[in-house]
């Protein structure tokens, strides 16, 4: 092999690898990310059926209704409600009144959730919430935010 | 006063570092050889005031000094001994010194042993590490001052975060800093070589155990952390693709990298600029790892409370580093003497290869990782990147990468055969292929988990094949195999190690995604569940007391076929003082399989929430990890690394001709 076929031949792999890289990389952003929606944007803008969703807000005070290993609730932003179901397991930090965000798909009307994301302490409350309770003016500072 | 001691000795730290670092980098401009000589002096001097610091702040945690506002913040009186002492970096301004005082201990550790490296090379690295401890000591002192005092003590601390009380804060923090700053080390050197403007092949046999180092306490920084979310956080998962997970993996992608092509520069002279580019990215990484676990721009378990000062001071930081070495390396890369043009089937085209992949991986974990937070800052749209993303991306890669492994030792420098390479691996292959058809005729098979372990076994084998066929093995008498391993040098014993371990850790990934069962029902005392040949009986609630927790436990009896094989109590424990609460899974090992129970909350006159696991071979992901960082200390204990260096860089010192 002389010297610039060699010269080529690495080029022409390193091509292949970056490439295949790009390629999978831009299918995957275009089919497996999850968009992040708030109880009012969803009411303004309805998502198609089965499509992966995030949405988050607070837990509705009164709406926590245990059968079993099935949960439904109500997340809310202060102007919107969304009704959830969910099987499984909540996180430790589920409560009434605090953060959620949870992933998963609209099945008529209801978010059946896949997994629930609650803060990981009680001073820590996921920023897309935040963002959202901002929104629509039910964020008070200090609110779950510490110092 | 304690406080206030401590708070001086970090000043002191800070004076220290900034004196080393300009005297250093000073000394080796002038080529004065008495400034220079300043560098180890100061570099012990940093290591001891920065030791003092953290010595000091861990004192006000062991004695409850409510007067401290961090110890107020994150500690209890009644908190176990032990989580005084992981306490003091269970928060951000303690781990932060934890992060200062790993680096100062790198320095002094440069100082103290690379007495052989050329003078003006020495100063110029540690004079690198002397302006990055400067700055870092700088940052804790003037926004994360650990040591500030509140005006009125309280009697009683606010406690550390339940998740934080476990053995798993203990190792993985310290594990997974000696692996970030470990990086640092590699960074200085490629500093310092782009300063001077030359670079041979004795630069990467110095760079080489400082990398190896970083790499081993880095991949057991992981593995553990890993293993630590799988048990603590109650939901079965080993790897999330949080944010922060991926932070710590892209400086391990990248250190995987030059571990690899430093391999090229040194025995071929080759791949040189490449390795320095490498050397600076890896640091990087690091640092924006860093950034994104400090600053708080990201949503993760591992967000503290957050501060925006703290996260513009952490940009500047690493604009400063990042930015300065790449622009440093744009300016001189064009002094640097490019290596030479090699054959593409040959031991320097495989390795060249390894590195092509492990750049993909750590570009397309990059994007996933930044992409969201790039998104938000320009369209405004908040999206989430997780699991279906890198599975989709790096999921691929990494199997193309393992399956291409095995072939890489085998294969001779300059020149490798490829045919004879096939021959060689065709009974790991047949060994795979015999395996994946038995899982396959025993029932479930899953396309992407088969593949997975079809790919985990090959590379296992083949990593096992390549260290028999070395020895002689089965061709040769026993006698002669045993010494021809003697012989070998332990890092070719390394090589099998670390390689065997990706292969162990993928065939667990695989069984783990494709064979694992999974259970979720209410039950109610007296029950029973059946998963997998498991039988679940909930026999009753048992209430325990810890000593600033309880316990309010379900006991299970677990039967295998009828036998009695021993009890799980997953429960939830309540900590009073915060009025928290932690998920504790129950799990038992069962070789290499583990049956893992947690449970919902529990409520009176209710059944309860059960959630179970049989996940076979699941030890496996972690054990790899292990044998990998194995495989890392047998190559960093191999003389060659220790004795070999001096002599060889004399020769190669007096050989290499300057490209200034």
């Amino acid at each position: 092999m002389t010297r610039k076929q060699r010269r080529l031949t690495l080029i022409a792999a390193g091509g292949i690898v970056l490439a295949l890289a790009a390629a999978l990389t831009l299918s995957a952003l275009r089919d497996s990310i999850t968009f992040f929606a708030s109880p009012s944007e969803l009411s303004v803008n309805p998502p198609p059926p089965g499509k992966r969703l995030r949405i988050g807000g607070l837990v509705k005070e009164g709406s926590i209704v245990r059968e079993g290993v099935l949960v439904r609730f109500e997340v809310t932003d202060g102007a919107k409600t969304v009704p959830v179901r969910y099987q499984g397991m909540l996180p430790d930090l589920f409560r009434e009144k605090q953060g959620v965000v949870a992933e998963g798909t609209f099945e008529e009307g209801v978010f059946v959730a896949r997994t629930i994301l609650a803060k990981h302490d009680e001073n820590y409350m996921p920023r897309e919430v935040v963002d959202a309770l901002k929104d629509k003016g039910v964020w008070k500072h200090n609110e779950g935010e510490k110092k | 006063m304690i406080a206030e001691l401590s708070h001086a000795a970090l000043a002191f730290a800070f004076a220290l570092a900034a004196a080393q670092a300009f005297f250093s980098l000073w000394g080796a401009r002038q080529g004065d050889a008495r400034l220079m000589a300043v560098a180890p002096a100061a570099a012990f001097g940093v290591l001891a005031f920065t030791a003092a610091s953290f010595a000091g702040l861990t004192y006000l945690y062991v004695t409850s000094d409510f007067s401290v506002a961090n110890v107020y913040a994150n500690s209890h009186s009644a908190k176990p001994l032990l989580y005084k002492f992981t306490g003091v970096w269970g928060n951000h301004e303690g781990s932060m010194l934890l992060w200062a005082l790993v680096l100062a201990i790198f320095s002094a550790l440069i100082g103290a042993f690379a007495g052989n490296l050329p003078p003006r090379l020495r100063a110029n690295v540690l004079g690198v590490q002397g302006l990055i401890a400067a700055v870092f000591v700088l940052f804790i002192l003037t926004t994360s001052n650990p040591f500030l005092r509140l005006e009125i003590a309280p009697a009683q601390g606010q406690g550390l975060n339940p998740v934080l009380q476990d053995i798993g804060l203990a190792l993985h923090p310290p594990l997974l800093y000696l692996g970030y700053v470990g990086c640092s080390v590699a960074f200085s050197f490629a500093v310092a070589a782009l300063i001077e403007g030359r670079i041979d092949a004795a630069w990467a046999r110095w760079v080489r155990p400082w990398t190896l180092a970083a790499w081993l306490f880095l991949t057991l920084g992981i593995a553990m952390g890993s293993y630590w979310a799988y048990y603590e956080l109650g939901w079965g998962g080993y790897w999330f693709w949080d944010p922060v997970e991926n932070a710590s993996l892209m400086p391990w992608l990248a250190a995987t990298a030059l571990l690899h092509s430093s391999l090229v520069m040194e025995k071929r002279d080759a791949l040189k600029i490449w390795t320095v580019l490498l050397a600076l990215l890896t640091f990087s990484l690091s640092l924006l790892g860093t950034f994104l676990v400090r600053s708080g721009v990201l949503t993760s378990v591992h967000t503290f409370a957050s501060d925006p000062t703290r996260g513009v001071f952490i940009l500047a930081i690493l604009v400063f580093f990042v930015g300065g070495s790449l622009a440093l390396f744009a300016l001189r890369v064009s002094e640097l003497k490019p290596g030479g043009i090699f054959a593409p089937v040959s031991r320097e085209g495989a390795l060249l290869l390894n590195n092509l992949f492990f750049s993909a991986v750590c570009a397309t974990v990059f994007v996933g990782t930044l992409y969201p937070l790039m998104l938000e800052s320009v369209t405004g749209e908040k999206i989430s990147v997780g699991a279906p993303f890198f599975n989709a991306t790096v999921g691929p890669l990494a199997l193309l990468l393992v399956a291409l492994m095995p072939a890489g030792p085998l294969l001779a420098w300059k020149r490798g055969d490829a045919a004879g390479i096939a021959q060689k691996l065709a009974m790991a292959a047949a060994v795979a292929l015999g395996i994946a058809v038995l899982v396959f005729a025993a029932g479930g098979a899953p396309l992407y988990p088969m593949i997975a372990l079809a790919i985990g076994v090959f590379a296992a084998a083949g990593a096992i094949t390549e260290y028999v066929g070395r020895i002689a093995l089965f061709r040769a008498p026993l006698a002669e195999s045993f010494s021809r391993a003697r012989g070998l040098p332990r890092s070719s014993l390394g090589t099998l190690f670390a390689h065997l371990g990706v292969g162990l850790s993928l065939i667990g990934v695989a069984a783990e995604g494709g064979w694992s069962v999974e259970k979720i029902v209410a039950v109610r005392p007296g029950e029973t569940v059946r998963i997998a040949d498991f039988d679940l009986r909930f026999r009753q609630w048992a209430e325990r007391k810890g000593e600033n927790f309880r316990d309010i436990a379900a006991i299970f009896e677990v039967r295998r076929g009828g036998v009695l094989a021993g009890e799980l109590a997953p429960a939830k424990r309540i900590f009073v003082m915060r009025g928290q609460q932690t998920t504790e899974a129950g799990i038992q090992t069962f070789g290499l399989g583990q049956l893992y129970l947690s449970i919902g909350d529990p409520v009176t006159g209710q059944p309860v929430a059960l959630r179970a696991y049989w996940k076979p071979y699941v030890l496996l992901i972690w054990l790899g990890g292990v044998v990998m960082a194995l495989g890392a200390a047998l190559s960093l204990s191999d003389r060659r690394l220790r004795i070999g260096v001096p002599r060889r860089a004399a020769k190669k010192r007096a050989a290499a001709v300057p490209a200034e």
